[in-house]
């Protein structure tokens, strides 16, 4: 069923009686040519593998229900401000799927490019945001860099002369933005179920088959598929699934809490990030502010978090704008990060013939879908890394070639 | 969570620093393989349930080896390196 004005219209009109389930609940088959475990990012995987790639006997495996799991986790930042060569590209080109994606999967992902500022405090801080802003235009994307009457005129509402991180100006990507989290994968899901793939839920992988260096399928608590090409797409779990091929990963999962206000009327018109206090906030178009801030930084899986981590981006919140202090928060959640000791993702095959491997999101997996997908259908379908995701090897922890945006260092929880 | 100090007792989770996987306590020879230092700094078991980390008591100054349920915040045990 194609989506339209004219067809909500002409719903409204019968009582909305026409709709359809967006996508089939099909049973597993015994065997499919290419079986992703994961219903995130697997997902527009499976949407690039049928479009770009006409691959469609294709299985999304997904131990809940689709969305279940860090999809509704995350803040829906949409972004393309990086500076490594490596990142760079893979996220620019990502930004350019997403101002097309809507379109393309004729679903409304409520893509908002409402501009994204990046707050800076110092001479010093204002020197690397130039820096970082030439790089970003230099890849093409778009990058402004606002003093502080500039910022002002924009975002009046921020306290200015706070004592500690004096606002000094900002690095604008109007590109930047939101999109509805839970949208992007339901307009995923649709599409490549209506290319034949098959999305299977509430289908758990317990076992990943190999046999003289070469996968052949998966084991699930629906039963065995068989399969000669199986990527492993599950951030967040990525250490577990990947134990079950017998690999051990430069990944650490940690918990990143963030908050929904009650909903209000329009105040902020933008994505802020304020790297300094560890808090970014954006307005849903609901109303809430969603906001968040740092790791709890130890590692967890217990997708929540613990009050100190709370106290803390409430404190950063009120020392940025303290005008946001009588709003009430609704809820707040923690997602589990697979947290890579460079900050980097790795979509990469592995050791094992016909096992794909995609992990590593840090905080940053949202933005990343179109690209993501698209990257690893492209490595699925022709053994090749995308042009976009040369640099996301599994191997450069051990050669050395990390992508270090932060400059940290091999700590994973410092990225 | 509250993680038990040797030193001091029963503590907010606020007077402790986190740094990482037990892993960092196994520190390959200087002249060891690449691939164990690899191992070292990188990869890790990263368990859903029970792990073994460091953690650093901020006012005493002690390094400890908590033992934690990734899963519940659970502190199960914790001791002092020496």
């Amino acid at each position: 069923m194609r989506y339209s004005g004219f067809r909500v219209f002409a719903q409204g009109l019968r009582g909305n009686r026409g709709w359809r389930p967006a996508w089939r609940k099909p049973a597993p088959k015994a065997a499919y040519d290419v079986v992703i475990i994961g219903g995130g990012h697997g997902l527009a995987t499976a949407w690039y593998l049928a479009k770009n790639h006409g691959i469609t006997n294709v299985a999304v495996l997904e131990k809940g229900y689709l969305g279940s799991g860090n999809i509704g986790r995350n803040t829906t930042i949409v972004r393309a401000n990086y500076f490594l060569n490596g990142n760079s590209e893979f996220y620019s080109h990502s930004l350019k799927l997403w101002e097309g994606l809507e379109r393309e999967l004729n679903y409304n992902v409520m893509h908002s490019q409402r501009g994204l500022i990046n707050l800076f405090h110092s001479d010093g801080q204002r020197d690397a945001f130039a820096r970082r802003g030439n790089a970003m235009l230099a890849q093409g994307d778009d990058a402004v860099l606002l003093d502080r009457e500039d910022v002002r005129r924009m975002l009046p509402y921020l306290d200015f002369e706070q004592p500690r991180f004096p606002i000094f100006g900002g690095l604008y990507h109007p590109r930047g933005g939101t999109a509805r989290h839970d949208a992007v994968a339901w307009g995923y899901a649709r599409g490549a179920d209506q290319r034949g793939v098959d999305l299977i839920e509430n289908c758990e992988v317990t076992g990943i088959d190999v046999e003289n260096g070469r996968v052949t399928g998966v084991q699930t608590t629906r039963g065995a598929i068989r399969a000669s090409k199986v990527a492993m797409v599950a951030a967040g779990r990525s250490g577990q699934v990947a134990a079950m091929a017998g690999m051990r990963l430069p990944i650490e999962s940690h918990v990143l809490q963030a908050f929904v206000t009650e909903g209000l009327k329009p105040v902020i018109d933008h994505v802020i990030s304020f790297g300094m206090g560890h808090f970014y906030i954006s307005q849903s178009d609901k109303g809430g502010l969603v906001f968040g801030g740092d790791l709890d930084f130890y590692a967890s899986y217990a997708a929540r978090g613990n009050l100190p981590m709370v106290e803390h981006v409430m404190e950063a919140g009120m020392t940025l704008m303290p005008m946001i202090g009588r709003a009430k928060v609704l809820r707040s959640w923690g997602g589990i990060m697979d947290m890579s000791p460079d900050g980097s993702p790795i979509i990469d095959r592995t050791h094992i013939e016909g096992l794909f491997l995609n992990c590593g999101w840090n905080y940053g997996g949202f933005k990343a879908v179109p690209a993501s997908g698209w990257a690893l259908a492209h490595l699925i379908a022709t053994e090749q890394p995308h042009e976009t995701a040369t640099r996301f090897r599994l191997d450069r922890f051990a050669t050395g070639h990390l992508l270090d945006e932060e400059g940290t260092g091999s700590q994973h929880n410092l990225h | 969570m509250r993680i038990s100090c040797p030193c001091c007792g029963t503590r907010d989770r606020r007077e402790f620093t986190y740094y990482g996987a037990a892993d960092y306590l196994s520190r390959p020879a200087p002249d060891a393989a690449a691939s164990a230092w690899d191992d070292y700094l990188h990869l890790r078991d990263n368990p859903a349930g029970e792990t073994r980390d460091l953690w650093y008591h901020d006012p005493c100054g002690s390094w400890l080896v908590v033992t934690r349920d990734t899963v519940s915040h659970a502190v199960l045990g914790a001791e002092g390196l020496t």
